[in-house]
Protein backbone atom coordinates (compact mmCIF):
# COMPACT_ATOMS: atom_id res chain seq x y z
CA UNK A 1 0.00 0.00 0.00
CA UNK A 2 2.83 2.58 0.95
CA UNK A 3 5.86 3.00 -1.19
CA UNK A 4 9.39 3.60 0.23
CA UNK A 5 10.30 7.20 1.67
CA UNK A 6 13.87 8.33 0.51
CA UNK A 7 15.71 11.23 2.30
CA UNK A 8 18.49 12.41 0.27
CA UNK A 9 20.95 14.84 2.23
CA UNK A 10 18.40 17.03 4.10
CA UNK A 11 20.01 19.51 5.85
CA UNK A 12 17.96 22.04 7.61
CA UNK A 13 18.42 25.07 9.89
CA UNK A 14 17.80 27.32 12.83
CA UNK A 15 18.88 31.11 12.64
CA UNK A 16 22.31 30.05 11.20
CA UNK A 17 22.67 26.92 13.08
CA UNK A 18 22.65 23.31 11.71
CA UNK A 19 20.22 21.72 13.15
CA UNK A 20 20.46 18.46 10.79
CA UNK A 21 23.15 18.09 8.44
CA UNK A 22 23.35 15.73 5.05
CA UNK A 23 21.37 13.45 6.63
CA UNK A 24 20.07 10.80 3.77
CA UNK A 25 18.26 7.22 4.64
CA UNK A 26 15.42 5.13 3.44
CA UNK A 27 12.05 4.24 5.24
CA UNK A 28 10.48 1.23 4.21
CA UNK A 29 6.74 0.53 4.15
CA UNK A 30 5.57 -2.52 6.87
CA UNK A 31 8.35 -1.63 9.22
CA UNK A 32 8.14 -0.09 12.22
CA UNK A 33 10.89 2.95 12.04
CA UNK A 34 12.10 4.72 15.46
CA UNK A 35 13.73 7.84 15.22
CA UNK A 36 16.42 7.66 18.48
CA UNK A 37 18.82 9.80 19.38
CA UNK A 38 20.30 12.48 22.25
CA UNK A 39 17.77 15.77 23.68
CA UNK A 40 19.03 18.60 20.94
CA UNK A 41 19.50 15.82 18.21
CA UNK A 42 17.20 16.72 15.54
CA UNK A 43 14.46 14.33 15.47
CA UNK A 44 11.74 16.36 16.02
CA UNK A 45 12.98 18.58 13.27
CA UNK A 46 13.60 15.51 10.76
CA UNK A 47 10.04 14.91 11.42
CA UNK A 48 9.26 18.66 10.59
CA UNK A 49 11.12 18.90 7.70
CA UNK A 50 9.46 15.73 5.89
CA UNK A 51 6.32 17.85 6.33
CA UNK A 52 7.52 20.37 5.19
CA UNK A 53 6.51 22.36 8.18
CA UNK A 54 10.39 23.39 8.80
CA UNK A 55 12.12 24.37 5.47
CA UNK A 56 15.07 22.35 4.35
CA UNK A 57 18.22 24.09 3.31
CA UNK A 58 19.36 20.95 1.52
CA UNK A 59 18.36 18.25 0.16
CA UNK A 60 14.89 16.42 -0.69
CA UNK A 61 12.27 13.99 0.24
CA UNK A 62 10.92 11.19 -2.13
CA UNK A 63 8.04 9.62 -1.62
CA UNK A 64 7.53 6.60 -4.42
CA UNK A 65 9.42 8.53 -6.70
CA UNK A 66 7.90 11.78 -6.33
CA UNK A 67 7.98 14.60 -3.73
CA UNK A 68 5.99 13.88 -0.46
CA UNK A 69 2.89 15.22 -0.18
CA UNK A 70 0.76 16.22 3.17
CA UNK A 71 -1.83 14.63 2.33
CA UNK A 72 -0.35 11.01 2.17
CA UNK A 73 0.98 11.75 5.99
CA UNK A 74 -0.85 11.07 9.51
CA UNK A 75 1.17 13.18 11.78
CA UNK A 76 0.98 12.56 15.90
CA UNK A 77 2.34 16.12 17.45
CA UNK A 78 4.04 16.11 20.79
CA UNK A 79 1.31 16.57 23.58
CA UNK A 80 3.36 19.27 25.07
CA UNK A 81 2.47 20.95 21.93
CA UNK A 82 -1.25 21.75 22.42
CA UNK A 83 -3.14 23.21 24.74
CA UNK A 84 -5.25 20.80 26.74
CA UNK A 85 -7.58 23.23 28.55
CA UNK A 86 -8.89 24.28 24.91
CA UNK A 87 -12.92 24.10 25.09
CA UNK A 88 -13.27 20.86 23.08
CA UNK A 89 -14.25 17.26 23.50
CA UNK A 90 -12.72 14.03 22.56
CA UNK A 91 -15.00 13.87 19.97
CA UNK A 92 -13.90 17.52 18.54
CA UNK A 93 -10.18 16.29 18.14
CA UNK A 94 -10.81 12.84 17.06
CA UNK A 95 -12.95 15.00 13.88
CA UNK A 96 -9.94 17.31 12.96
CA UNK A 97 -8.91 14.40 11.84
CA UNK A 98 -10.91 14.24 9.02
CA UNK A 99 -10.90 18.36 8.21
CA UNK A 100 -8.79 18.21 5.13
CA UNK A 101 -10.55 15.24 3.75
CA UNK A 102 -13.87 17.08 4.02
CA UNK A 103 -13.15 19.88 2.66
CA UNK A 104 -14.05 23.65 2.75
CA UNK A 105 -17.67 24.75 3.56
CA UNK A 106 -19.08 21.48 4.02
CA UNK A 107 -19.58 19.33 7.15
CA UNK A 108 -18.60 16.28 7.78
CA UNK A 109 -20.25 13.59 6.16
CA UNK A 110 -21.60 10.07 7.99
CA UNK A 111 -18.07 8.73 6.17
CA UNK A 112 -16.28 10.87 7.99
CA UNK A 113 -18.04 10.60 11.36
CA UNK A 114 -17.91 6.59 11.39
CA UNK A 115 -14.15 6.97 10.25
CA UNK A 116 -13.68 9.06 13.72
CA UNK A 117 -15.98 6.76 15.52
CA UNK A 118 -13.91 3.57 14.23
CA UNK A 119 -10.42 5.35 15.54
CA UNK A 120 -11.80 6.43 18.50
CA UNK A 121 -13.08 2.45 19.40
CA UNK A 122 -9.48 1.50 18.36
CA UNK A 123 -7.75 3.20 20.58
CA UNK A 124 -10.60 2.07 23.52
CA UNK A 125 -11.70 5.83 23.70
CA UNK A 126 -14.93 5.61 22.98
CA UNK A 127 -16.33 5.81 26.35
CA UNK A 128 -14.96 9.20 26.37
CA UNK A 129 -16.36 10.40 23.10
CA UNK A 130 -18.27 13.57 25.07
CA UNK A 131 -15.56 14.61 27.92
CA UNK A 132 -13.53 17.04 27.94
CA UNK A 133 -10.42 16.97 26.94
CA UNK A 134 -8.85 18.76 29.96
CA UNK A 135 -10.00 16.22 31.61
CA UNK A 136 -8.18 13.28 30.18
CA UNK A 137 -4.76 11.62 31.77
CA UNK A 138 -1.46 11.84 29.67
CA UNK A 139 -2.14 8.53 28.30
CA UNK A 140 -5.82 9.16 27.52
CA UNK A 141 -4.61 12.19 25.58
CA UNK A 142 -2.15 10.42 23.56
CA UNK A 143 -4.74 7.97 22.54
CA UNK A 144 -7.05 10.95 21.14
CA UNK A 145 -3.95 12.16 19.23
CA UNK A 146 -3.91 8.79 17.95
CA UNK A 147 -7.14 8.18 17.00
CA UNK A 148 -6.99 11.72 15.21
CA UNK A 149 -4.48 10.41 13.05
CA UNK A 150 -6.21 7.00 12.74
CA UNK A 151 -9.23 9.05 11.59
CA UNK A 152 -7.37 10.70 8.37
CA UNK A 153 -7.18 7.38 6.80
CA UNK A 154 -3.33 8.33 6.07
CA UNK A 155 -0.58 6.23 4.42
CA UNK A 156 2.49 7.47 6.07
CA UNK A 157 2.19 8.18 9.95
CA UNK A 158 4.65 10.27 11.93
CA UNK A 159 4.34 10.42 15.88
CA UNK A 160 6.85 12.99 17.58
CA UNK A 161 7.23 11.39 21.13
CA UNK A 162 4.01 9.21 21.66
CA UNK A 163 5.50 7.42 24.75
CA UNK A 164 6.76 10.14 26.70
CA UNK A 165 5.06 10.44 30.08
CA UNK A 166 2.30 7.80 29.35
CA UNK A 167 1.13 5.48 31.22
CA UNK A 168 1.69 0.82 30.62
CA UNK A 169 -1.95 0.65 28.88
CA UNK A 170 -1.68 3.45 26.56
CA UNK A 171 1.72 2.04 25.53
CA UNK A 172 0.41 -1.15 24.96
CA UNK A 173 -2.23 0.24 22.88
CA UNK A 174 -0.12 2.49 20.96
CA UNK A 175 2.56 -0.41 20.18
CA UNK A 176 -0.53 -2.82 18.83
CA UNK A 177 -1.63 -0.16 16.72
CA UNK A 178 1.21 0.54 15.36
CA UNK A 179 1.97 -2.93 14.38
CA UNK A 180 -0.97 -3.41 12.99
CA UNK A 181 -0.42 -0.68 10.61
CA UNK A 182 2.67 -1.96 9.72
CA UNK A 183 1.27 -5.16 8.69
CA UNK A 184 -1.43 -3.95 6.58
CA UNK A 185 1.51 -1.98 4.76
CA UNK A 186 1.57 1.32 5.91
CA UNK A 187 5.04 3.35 6.72
CA UNK A 188 5.56 4.46 10.37
CA UNK A 189 7.56 6.26 11.83
CA UNK A 190 8.31 6.77 15.45
CA UNK A 191 10.16 9.86 17.06
CA UNK A 192 11.65 8.57 20.72
CA UNK A 193 13.25 9.76 23.53
CA UNK A 194 14.71 6.66 25.32
CA UNK A 195 16.93 3.75 25.16
CA UNK A 196 14.42 1.52 27.36
CA UNK A 197 12.53 -1.48 27.07
CA UNK A 198 10.40 -0.26 24.52
CA UNK A 199 13.41 -0.19 22.27
CA UNK A 200 12.80 -3.75 21.44
CA UNK A 201 9.49 -2.88 19.27
CA UNK A 202 10.97 -1.20 16.71
CA UNK A 203 12.06 -3.35 13.23
CA UNK A 204 14.61 -0.28 12.09
CA UNK A 205 16.51 2.71 13.65
CA UNK A 206 17.26 6.07 12.68
CA UNK A 207 20.01 6.99 14.87
CA UNK A 208 20.86 10.99 15.12
CA UNK A 209 22.97 13.32 16.40
CA UNK A 210 22.16 16.56 13.93
CA UNK A 211 23.42 14.38 11.30
CA UNK A 212 22.84 10.58 10.27
CA UNK A 213 24.80 8.04 12.95
CA UNK A 214 23.37 5.01 11.59
CA UNK A 215 20.17 3.52 10.28
CA UNK A 216 18.62 0.06 9.21
CA UNK A 217 17.28 -3.18 11.16
CA UNK A 218 17.56 -2.90 14.75
CA UNK A 219 20.37 -4.99 15.67
CA UNK A 220 22.90 -3.05 13.35
CA UNK A 221 22.36 0.16 14.39
CA UNK A 222 22.31 -0.29 18.18
CA UNK A 223 26.65 -1.22 18.36
CA UNK A 224 28.43 -0.10 20.89
CA UNK A 225 30.42 2.24 18.82
CA UNK A 226 27.46 3.98 17.20
CA UNK A 227 25.58 4.55 20.95
CA UNK A 228 28.71 5.76 21.76
CA UNK A 229 29.26 8.61 18.74
CA UNK A 230 25.09 9.10 19.32
CA UNK A 231 24.97 9.69 22.82
CA UNK A 232 28.41 10.19 23.97
CA UNK A 233 28.82 9.73 27.88
CA UNK A 234 25.37 9.47 28.74
CA UNK A 235 24.52 6.03 27.22
CA UNK A 236 23.25 3.24 29.87
CA UNK A 237 24.26 0.28 27.60
CA UNK A 238 21.96 -2.89 27.56
CA UNK A 239 24.29 -6.01 26.28
CA UNK A 240 21.24 -8.25 25.13
CA UNK A 241 19.68 -5.58 23.26
CA UNK A 242 22.62 -4.75 21.49
CA UNK A 243 22.68 -8.45 20.77
CA UNK A 244 18.67 -8.83 20.24
CA UNK B 1 -44.31 44.16 35.81
CA UNK B 2 -46.04 46.66 33.89
CA UNK B 3 -43.70 49.06 36.45
CA UNK B 4 -40.77 47.03 34.53
CA UNK B 5 -41.83 46.95 31.03
CA UNK B 6 -42.26 50.48 31.02
CA UNK B 7 -38.71 51.16 32.46
CA UNK B 8 -37.87 49.34 29.96
CA UNK B 9 -40.08 50.65 27.06
CA UNK B 10 -39.65 54.42 27.33
CA UNK B 11 -36.23 54.83 26.26
CA UNK B 12 -37.23 53.21 23.00
CA UNK B 13 -39.52 56.07 21.91
CA UNK B 14 -36.25 57.75 20.53
CA UNK B 15 -34.96 56.71 17.93
CA UNK B 16 -31.35 57.13 19.30
CA UNK B 17 -32.10 54.80 21.60
CA UNK B 18 -33.33 52.65 18.99
CA UNK B 19 -30.18 52.51 17.25
CA UNK B 20 -27.84 52.25 20.66
CA UNK B 21 -29.96 49.21 21.63
CA UNK B 22 -29.46 47.40 18.39
CA UNK B 23 -25.39 48.31 18.50
CA UNK B 24 -25.52 46.83 21.68
CA UNK B 25 -27.35 43.88 20.74
CA UNK B 26 -24.96 43.62 17.68
CA UNK B 27 -21.70 43.96 19.69
CA UNK B 28 -22.12 42.02 22.36
CA UNK B 29 -22.54 39.37 20.24
CA UNK B 30 -19.58 39.37 18.02
CA UNK B 31 -17.18 40.66 20.62
CA UNK B 32 -18.00 37.24 22.29
CA UNK B 33 -17.72 35.14 19.21
CA UNK B 34 -14.60 36.64 17.81
CA UNK B 35 -13.20 37.19 21.08
CA UNK B 36 -13.64 33.33 21.75
CA UNK B 37 -10.98 32.79 19.46
CA UNK B 38 -8.66 35.46 21.18
CA UNK B 39 -9.08 33.49 24.65
CA UNK B 40 -8.42 29.75 23.37
CA UNK B 41 -5.06 31.31 21.70
CA UNK B 42 -4.28 32.80 24.74
CA UNK B 43 -3.89 35.98 22.34
CA UNK B 44 -6.09 38.52 24.91
CA UNK B 45 -3.56 41.27 24.94
CA UNK B 46 -3.76 41.09 20.90
CA UNK B 47 -7.08 42.28 21.21
CA UNK B 48 -5.65 44.93 23.19
CA UNK B 49 -2.98 45.38 20.73
CA UNK B 50 -5.70 45.91 17.24
CA UNK B 51 -7.76 47.77 19.60
CA UNK B 52 -5.29 50.51 20.19
CA UNK B 53 -3.75 50.44 17.02
CA UNK B 54 -6.32 51.50 15.18
CA UNK B 55 -6.23 54.71 16.07
CA UNK B 56 -3.65 56.46 13.86
CA UNK B 57 -5.61 55.10 10.35
CA UNK B 58 -8.70 56.68 12.12
CA UNK B 59 -7.09 60.27 12.21
CA UNK B 60 -5.65 59.66 8.90
CA UNK B 61 -8.72 59.11 7.64
CA UNK B 62 -10.30 61.70 9.22
CA UNK B 63 -7.64 64.29 8.10
CA UNK B 64 -8.00 62.86 4.16
CA UNK B 65 -11.97 63.16 4.61
CA UNK B 66 -12.10 59.16 3.96
CA UNK B 67 -14.35 56.83 5.71
CA UNK B 68 -12.77 56.48 9.04
CA UNK B 69 -13.91 52.97 10.22
CA UNK B 70 -11.59 51.85 6.85
CA UNK B 71 -8.62 53.26 7.94
CA UNK B 72 -9.17 52.02 11.25
CA UNK B 73 -9.64 48.49 9.63
CA UNK B 74 -6.48 49.24 7.54
CA UNK B 75 -4.48 50.32 10.93
CA UNK B 76 -5.52 47.10 12.67
CA UNK B 77 -4.36 44.76 10.00
CA UNK B 78 -1.32 46.69 8.82
CA UNK B 79 -0.15 46.09 13.42
CA UNK B 80 -0.83 42.42 13.24
CA UNK B 81 1.54 42.19 10.02
CA UNK B 82 4.05 44.17 12.08
CA UNK B 83 3.66 41.98 14.96
CA UNK B 84 4.02 39.25 12.77
CA UNK B 85 7.12 40.48 11.26
CA UNK B 86 8.74 41.37 14.15
CA UNK B 87 8.33 38.01 15.79
CA UNK B 88 9.30 35.79 13.00
CA UNK B 89 12.37 37.78 11.63
CA UNK B 90 13.97 38.62 14.92
CA UNK B 91 14.17 36.56 18.87
CA UNK B 92 11.61 39.24 20.51
CA UNK B 93 8.82 37.07 21.71
CA UNK B 94 5.40 37.31 20.23
CA UNK B 95 3.96 39.55 23.71
CA UNK B 96 7.24 42.00 23.57
CA UNK B 97 6.50 42.35 19.78
CA UNK B 98 2.95 43.54 20.65
CA UNK B 99 3.94 45.80 23.33
CA UNK B 100 6.27 47.70 20.94
CA UNK B 101 4.07 48.04 18.21
CA UNK B 102 0.06 48.84 19.84
CA UNK B 103 2.42 51.52 21.69
CA UNK B 104 3.76 53.16 19.07
CA UNK B 105 0.72 53.29 17.07
CA UNK B 106 -1.28 54.10 20.11
CA UNK B 107 1.11 57.20 20.41
CA UNK B 108 1.09 58.04 16.77
CA UNK B 109 -2.65 57.97 16.65
CA UNK B 110 -2.82 60.50 19.61
CA UNK B 111 -0.14 62.59 18.11
CA UNK B 112 -2.06 62.83 14.77
CA UNK B 113 -5.29 63.24 16.24
CA UNK B 114 -3.82 66.64 18.34
CA UNK B 115 -2.31 67.83 15.54
CA UNK B 116 -5.52 67.78 13.84
CA UNK B 117 -7.62 68.84 16.70
CA UNK B 118 -6.31 72.02 16.05
CA UNK B 119 -7.92 73.06 12.98
CA UNK B 120 -10.96 70.90 13.74
CA UNK B 121 -13.56 69.66 16.38
CA UNK B 122 -12.76 65.74 16.71
CA UNK B 123 -13.34 65.10 20.70
CA UNK B 124 -10.53 62.26 21.50
CA UNK B 125 -12.36 60.90 24.04
CA UNK B 126 -15.10 59.91 21.32
CA UNK B 127 -12.80 57.17 19.98
CA UNK B 128 -10.60 56.06 23.50
CA UNK B 129 -14.16 55.09 25.44
CA UNK B 130 -17.02 55.38 22.81
CA UNK B 131 -20.15 56.79 22.82
CA UNK B 132 -23.02 54.51 21.87
CA UNK B 133 -25.73 57.49 22.35
CA UNK B 134 -24.45 59.27 19.83
CA UNK B 135 -24.21 56.10 16.61
CA UNK B 136 -25.73 57.31 13.33
CA UNK B 137 -28.28 55.49 11.15
CA UNK B 138 -25.29 54.43 8.70
CA UNK B 139 -23.07 53.38 11.65
CA UNK B 140 -25.71 51.14 12.75
CA UNK B 141 -25.59 49.87 9.24
CA UNK B 142 -22.14 49.21 8.86
CA UNK B 143 -22.27 47.62 12.28
CA UNK B 144 -24.75 44.87 11.14
CA UNK B 145 -23.26 44.25 7.74
CA UNK B 146 -19.66 43.47 9.70
CA UNK B 147 -22.06 41.45 12.26
CA UNK B 148 -23.67 39.01 9.79
CA UNK B 149 -20.39 38.91 7.66
CA UNK B 150 -18.28 37.90 10.35
CA UNK B 151 -20.12 35.25 11.64
CA UNK B 152 -21.04 34.06 8.43
CA UNK B 153 -17.34 33.33 7.79
CA UNK B 154 -16.83 32.04 10.91
CA UNK B 155 -20.03 29.37 10.53
CA UNK B 156 -18.19 28.84 7.36
CA UNK B 157 -14.88 27.92 8.65
CA UNK B 158 -15.69 26.75 11.86
CA UNK B 159 -14.23 23.58 11.51
CA UNK B 160 -10.65 24.49 10.12
CA UNK B 161 -10.26 27.90 12.49
CA UNK B 162 -11.03 25.16 15.15
CA UNK B 163 -8.49 22.93 14.36
CA UNK B 164 -5.55 25.84 13.79
CA UNK B 165 -6.01 27.41 17.10
CA UNK B 166 -6.41 24.53 18.84
CA UNK B 167 -3.46 23.01 17.01
CA UNK B 168 -1.48 25.18 15.13
CA UNK B 169 1.33 22.92 13.64
CA UNK B 170 -0.99 19.89 13.55
CA UNK B 171 -3.31 22.04 10.95
CA UNK B 172 -0.17 22.77 9.36
CA UNK B 173 0.96 18.87 9.33
CA UNK B 174 -2.60 18.25 7.67
CA UNK B 175 -2.48 20.62 4.99
CA UNK B 176 -4.75 23.58 6.23
CA UNK B 177 -3.12 26.91 4.68
CA UNK B 178 -2.56 28.20 8.26
CA UNK B 179 -1.31 31.77 7.80
CA UNK B 180 -4.04 32.35 5.57
CA UNK B 181 -6.41 31.34 8.19
CA UNK B 182 -4.73 33.50 10.75
CA UNK B 183 -4.24 36.47 8.61
CA UNK B 184 -8.24 35.98 8.09
CA UNK B 185 -8.97 35.59 11.67
CA UNK B 186 -6.51 39.08 12.47
CA UNK B 187 -9.29 40.39 9.81
CA UNK B 188 -12.28 39.19 11.34
CA UNK B 189 -10.83 40.59 14.89
CA UNK B 190 -9.87 43.98 13.03
CA UNK B 191 -13.15 43.86 11.87
CA UNK B 192 -14.88 43.24 14.98
CA UNK B 193 -12.89 45.94 17.03
CA UNK B 194 -14.04 48.58 14.01
CA UNK B 195 -17.31 48.00 14.56
CA UNK B 196 -17.71 47.99 18.11
CA UNK B 197 -15.47 51.30 18.37
CA UNK B 198 -18.49 53.89 19.06
CA UNK B 199 -20.18 51.27 21.27
CA UNK B 200 -17.08 50.92 24.38
CA UNK B 201 -14.15 52.53 22.22
CA UNK B 202 -10.78 51.46 21.65
CA UNK B 203 -9.85 51.01 25.11
CA UNK B 204 -12.39 48.72 26.38
CA UNK B 205 -13.52 47.29 23.48
CA UNK B 206 -11.02 44.09 24.84
CA UNK B 207 -13.43 43.48 28.04
CA UNK B 208 -16.18 42.77 25.65
CA UNK B 209 -13.85 40.43 23.20
CA UNK B 210 -12.56 38.52 26.71
CA UNK B 211 -14.53 38.67 29.48
CA UNK B 212 -18.38 37.15 27.73
CA UNK B 213 -16.53 34.14 26.26
CA UNK B 214 -14.39 33.92 29.64
CA UNK B 215 -17.44 33.96 31.40
CA UNK B 216 -19.20 31.26 29.25
CA UNK B 217 -16.08 29.28 29.58
CA UNK B 218 -16.15 28.67 33.46
CA UNK B 219 -19.80 27.00 32.57
CA UNK B 220 -19.68 25.10 29.52
CA UNK B 221 -17.28 22.66 27.74
CA UNK B 222 -17.18 23.11 23.77
CA UNK B 223 -16.15 25.78 21.47
CA UNK B 224 -19.63 26.68 20.15
CA UNK B 225 -21.40 26.63 23.47
CA UNK B 226 -18.52 29.11 24.41
CA UNK B 227 -19.36 30.99 21.39
CA UNK B 228 -23.26 31.22 21.94
CA UNK B 229 -23.38 31.84 26.22
CA UNK B 230 -20.53 34.26 25.83
CA UNK B 231 -22.94 35.83 22.98
CA UNK B 232 -25.94 35.82 25.30
CA UNK B 233 -23.75 36.86 28.20
CA UNK B 234 -22.50 39.95 26.21
CA UNK B 235 -25.99 41.53 24.79
CA UNK B 236 -27.32 41.36 28.10
CA UNK B 237 -23.93 43.18 29.28
CA UNK B 238 -24.11 45.84 26.77
CA UNK B 239 -28.37 46.31 26.79
CA UNK B 240 -27.60 46.76 31.03
CA UNK B 241 -25.27 48.71 30.39
CA UNK B 242 -26.84 50.70 27.88
CA UNK B 243 -30.01 51.47 29.96
CA UNK B 244 -27.93 52.20 33.02
CA UNK B 245 -26.06 54.69 31.01
CA UNK B 246 -29.58 56.32 30.22
CA UNK B 247 -31.13 56.10 33.30
CA UNK B 248 -27.91 56.67 35.96
CA UNK B 249 -26.54 58.96 32.95
CA UNK B 250 -22.90 57.10 33.58
CA UNK B 251 -20.54 56.46 30.66
CA UNK B 252 -22.06 53.52 28.27
CA UNK B 253 -18.53 52.06 27.56
CA UNK B 254 -17.69 51.61 31.15
CA UNK B 255 -20.99 50.93 32.43
CA UNK B 256 -21.20 48.01 29.69
CA UNK B 257 -17.48 46.98 30.60
CA UNK B 258 -19.38 46.84 34.33
CA UNK B 259 -21.70 44.71 34.05
CA UNK B 260 -19.92 42.35 31.82
CA UNK B 261 -17.27 42.08 34.80
CA UNK B 262 -19.97 41.55 37.55
CA UNK B 263 -21.53 38.73 35.37
CA UNK B 264 -17.96 36.95 35.22
CA UNK B 265 -17.45 37.59 38.67
CA UNK B 266 -20.92 35.30 39.76
CA UNK B 267 -19.29 32.56 37.44
CA UNK B 268 -16.00 32.57 38.88
CA UNK B 269 -17.45 32.27 42.24
CA UNK B 270 -20.53 29.96 41.62
CA UNK B 271 -19.66 28.13 38.52
CA UNK B 272 -20.99 24.57 38.76
CA UNK B 273 -17.57 22.96 37.09
CA UNK B 274 -15.07 25.63 38.51
CA UNK B 275 -16.79 27.99 40.73
CA UNK B 276 -14.68 29.12 43.72
CA UNK B 277 -17.38 28.95 45.98
CA UNK B 278 -19.04 26.02 44.43
CA UNK B 279 -15.68 24.25 44.27
CA UNK B 280 -13.57 25.13 47.95
CA UNK B 281 -10.74 22.60 46.06
CA UNK B 282 -9.97 25.85 43.92
CA UNK B 283 -9.16 27.41 47.22
CA UNK B 284 -6.34 25.40 47.06
CA UNK B 285 -3.96 27.93 44.94
CA UNK B 286 -4.69 30.39 47.37
CA UNK B 287 -3.35 28.69 50.45
CA UNK B 288 -0.21 28.41 49.59
CA UNK B 289 0.14 32.11 49.56
CA UNK B 290 -1.81 32.68 52.91
CA UNK B 291 0.69 29.63 54.83
CA UNK B 292 3.98 31.81 53.33
CA UNK B 293 2.53 34.96 54.40
CA UNK B 294 1.53 33.10 58.09
CA UNK B 295 5.02 31.54 58.17
CA UNK B 296 6.83 35.02 57.79
CA UNK B 297 4.57 37.27 59.81
CA UNK B 298 3.58 34.52 62.54
CA UNK B 299 7.44 34.38 63.41
CA UNK B 300 8.60 37.29 64.04
CA UNK B 301 5.77 37.54 66.75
Amino acid sequence: MASALHIESLSVQYRRVEALSQVSCTLAPGRLTGILGPNGAGKSTLIKALLGLVIPSHGRVTYGGELLQRDRVAYVPQRSQVDWTYPATVWDVVLMGRVRKTGWLRRHSTVARRSAMAALERVEMMAYRDRPIGQLSGGQQQRVFLARALSEEAEVFFLDEPLAGIDKKTEAVVFQILRELTQAGHLVAVVHHDLGQAMTHFDDLILLNRELIASGPRAEVLTPQNLQRAFGGQVVLFPGEAAA
Amino acid sequence: MSQLLEILWEPLQFSFMQRSLLTAVLVGILCAVVGSYLMVQRLALLGDAISHSVLPGLAIAFWLGADIFLGAFIAGVLSTILITWIRTQSQIKEDAAMGIVFSAFFALGITLITVIQKENKIDLNHFLFGNILSVTPSEVRNTLIITVLVLLVIALLYKELMFYTFDPIGAQAAGLPVHLLNLGLMILIALTIVASLKAVGVILVLAMLITPGATAYLLVTRLHQMMTFGAILGVIASVTGLYLSYYVNLPSGPAIVLVSFGLFMIAFLLSPSQGVLTHPTSLAAVSPLWQEARELFGRKR
